[in-house]
């Protein structure tokens, strides 16, 4: 069993969760998720690793309710424990000295975009993150990511707090304003990442996504995270979750995500094994 | 006395009522009914059979000792060779391994040597689960520590063996359960579930430790293990990721691999949706592609899970089957539609994602090909559509491919299985492997075999340490 050491919310439906993990925590890096299982008859879901204290032995893991298992974990409490906690998977994102480099995280994805801004910091990088969210009531972690970033962009897409607009919106200006960009990063929803991809490809970007597939084992015998990159099956747990964006087919990425839209229950708008 | 020509019959589901349940097909056999069919076996002095065993079980031992009512000399004899024969008793292809060199096959049926152990690996099982069956002589402690490294037939094997000899084991497993592809490979109705969790019981009462949600090459590497002061480490990580045909539409959704469909059903229990969390296709019309074991597995799991119709895709003809006759028979009795010397083209989706058509092609045998077999060829203009909801792909899968990718110093071979002698022993010392990752896809008994080898030679590497 795996103890939850502290939890709250960080706005409507998301969640923070610190788990006791010493040995995941010794290894993860920015980049990599854990697979987590809530329950004796619960599915086993991917999540990404938000941030580590390898002194503390602790992972952080930061959520929006989407199915089954996310609203089941939100409703965990301080003391509680997870079934299962498997980590950390995936590679971790490579990071080195770019140059400028552009972190981009939309809603929950800002979680996992942090610990990575803090690396290519220790790296070196000039880092100029921007940071999407719905409205006001969903931002957290700006002081955070206030602390790793040259350049903090907020955006919301109601306009109630930063600028109005979508992180594609930010990241034009930033490139309309001609300012060398070497390489940017996105993690959020895949059309918030196709949204980038489209944009920095005919610009000639590189463009670093982080995938969210669908997984069942996330250790590289099922086959259920397949996606297409360069027109080559890609497993995501195995070979990614980081991949080139201009290569991905994220048509195909989003419909696969919704296998199984027609078996939610519960909880509404969600989808079983997201991340 | 006339011996029987004909091999005592095990009761089975009837076929109107399994093909809509998950409970296991064969029933066993009564005490009667063993006896019965032990009494056929002529115990000739060439004793062919016992080649044929893969693990050598000295089989008209056992078969004499069941005869004379001694079950537990039987289940000695067994427990000799064999660490799970519970397990082997329901999965061995015996046809063609002991069964298919018996001598009264020449004049009937062969001894159904595998129904035989069951009867008495099934019996043990009972009496240990109820403290009846005398306890293992106790074994001096060795003051060493062994990893295994995955909990499916080849490590449970090495854990045993090597537990019987007094070293401290500890398993890691990935997956949160413990039993590899005896949980999330075979389906429930072929090998249940609660035997293998016994199984695991009484070698933890054994004294060997399980940790499960481990997962060796990213939590902790090899190198790593050794230096926490295992003295020796047995790799039996198995299956790694499904293979695929490389044919358009295979990523569409509603087409799976075998291994992701079957883990779905076995391991998540998604036949039990919503029961359980996990959600599986079911498919009306659903195509599985392939010739194998695994394929037989997935075309009857489908129709449990409410199938119309099932088509069975395999390329060659009926004859060049990798799966064992008696699990085609079954697949056959079940309504299993089997459309031989066909393959599959390409899958056609609709604006939904999902899979609609598979597009099919005749094939016929020309030249045999490496394996021996006559490779199949297209037959130009052939082609033709079925309509499916569902496809699974079970052609085979590579060897797991985390501990050849983070183990430095570690030889792997040129489609992935980790390089190893007869003996398990690997490029670096004190490292052993054996199982699928060695040998690639191959059968329970064969890893468990080479797990028991491995453990004797682990045994032999740690005596010379000293």
């Amino acid at each position: 069993m795996f103890k939850i050491l502290d939890t709250y919310e960080l706005g409507p439906r998301m969640h923070y969760v610190l788990m006791d993990a010493p040995l995941i925590a010794r290894k993860a890096q920015a980049g990599q998720f854990v697979i987590v299982r809530v329950s004796e008859k619960g599915e086993r879901i991917p999540l990404t690793i938000a941030d580590y204290d390898r002194a503390q032995g602790t992972v952080t893991l930061v959520f929006q309710e989407a199915g089954k298992t996310t609203c089941a974990l939100g409703a965990m409490k301080k003391g509680d424990s997870l079934h299962d906690l498997l980590g950390p998977q995936g590679n971790p994102t490579e990071t080195e000295k770019f140059g400028h480099a552009v972190v981009i995280g939309g809603g929950i994805g800002v979680a996992p975009v942090y610990p990575l801004a803090r690396a290519l910091k220790e790296k070196g990088n000039k880092v100029t993150s921007i940071i999407g969210y719905r409205s006001k009531e969903h931002i957290f972690w700006e002081d955070k990511m206030r602390a790793v970033s040259d350049q903090l962009i907020i955006a919301t897409n109601d306009g109630s707090y930063g600028r109005k607009g979508f992180v594609t919106d930010m990241l034009k200006g930033l490139m309309d304003s001609n300012e060398k960009v070497d390489i940017v990063f996105a993690i959020g929803p895949a059309v918030m990442m196709k949204a980038v991809c489209d944009m920095t490809k005919p610009a000639g970007i590189k463009t670093i996504v982080s995938l969210n597939s669908l997984m069942v084992c996330g250790m590289g015998m099922c086959g259920a995270c397949r996606v297409s990159v360069g027109e080559k099956t890609k497993f995501t747990c195995m070979d990614g979750p980081d991949f080139d964006g201009h290569q991905v087919d994220f048509a195909l990425l989003m419909k696969r995500l919704e296998t199984y839209k027609s078996e939610e229950c519960s909880c509404q708008g969600g989808v079983h094994g997201g991340r | 006395m006339a011996v029987d020509k004909k091999a005592v019959p095990m009761r089975e589901q009837p076929v109107h009522e399994r093909i809509r349940n998950f409970n296991e097909v064969p029933l066993g056999y009564s005490e009667e009914e063993a006896l019965r069919e032990a009494s056929r076996c002529m115990q000739c002095s060439k004793k062919p059979c016992v080649d044929g065993c893969p693990v050598h079980i000295d089989i008209p031992a056992f078969i004499k000792a069941l005869r004379e009512k001694d079950f537990q000399k039987g289940i000695d004899i067994l427990h000799a060779n064999d660490s799970l024969p519970c397990i082997t008793g329901r999965v061995c292809p015996q046809e063609e391994q002991c069964q298919a060199v018996c001598v009264m096959k020449k004049m009937g049926d062969p001894i159904s040597i595998g129904r035989l152990e069951r009867f008495l690996a099934d019996r043990d099982m009972q009496n240990r689960v109820q403290g009846k069956a005398p306890r293992p002589p106790a074994v001096a402690k060795k003051n060493k520590k062994v990893a295994v490294v995955g909990s499916g037939p080849a490590g449970v094997t090495c854990a045993a063996e090597l537990a019987k000899k007094g070293y401290a084991v500890t398993v890691f497993e990935g997956y949160h359960k413990l039993g590899g592809v005896l949980v999330y490979g075979i389906p429930e109705f072929r090998l249940p579930k609660a035997i293998v969790e016994t199984e695991i019981r009484l070698l933890e009462e054994l004294g060997v430790t399980f940790v499960t949600n481990a997962l060796i090459g990213r939590a902790m590497t090899i190198e790593e293990l050794m230096k926490d002061g295992y003295a020796a480490v047995f790799v039996g990580a198995g299956a790694g990721l499904p293979n695929f045909m490389g044919i358009p539409g295979e990523n569409l959704n509603g087409v799976y691999s075998a291994n992701e469909f079957l883990t779905r059903v076995n391991l998540m229990k998604a036949y039990l949706f919503p029961d359980y969390d996990t959600p599986v296709k079911r498919g009306k019309n659903v195509a599985v592609v392939g010739g194998g074991n695994v394929a037989m597995d997935s075309a009857r799991t489908a129709l449990r899970l409410g199938a119309d119709r099932v088509f069975l895709i395999y390329r060659r003809s009926e004859k060049e089957m990798p799966a064992r006759a008696e699990e085609i028979e079954r697949a056959r009795e079940e309504g299993i539609d089997f459309r031989f010397l066909t393959n599959t083209v390409r899958y056609i989706g609709g604006a939904d994602g999902f899979v609609k058509q598979v597009e099919c092609v005749k094939m016929e045998l020309g030249a045999p090909d490496a394996s021996g077999r006559r490779s199949p060829v297209p037959v130009p203009g052939s082609e033709f559509t079925i309509d499916i909801d569902e496809a699974i792909v079970a052609i085979g899968n590579t060897p797991n491919p985390i501990i050849p990718r983070t183990t430095p110093g570690l030889k792997i071979k040129k489609r992935g299985e980790i390089e190893a002698d007869d003996d398990g022993r690997t490029s670096i010392p004190g490292v052993f492997a054996g199982g699928d990752i060695v040998t690639g896809a191959a059968t329970v008994i064969t890893a468990m075999g080479a797990g028991r080898k491995s453990a004797q030679a682990i045994d032999n590497y740690l005596t010379a340490q000293k």
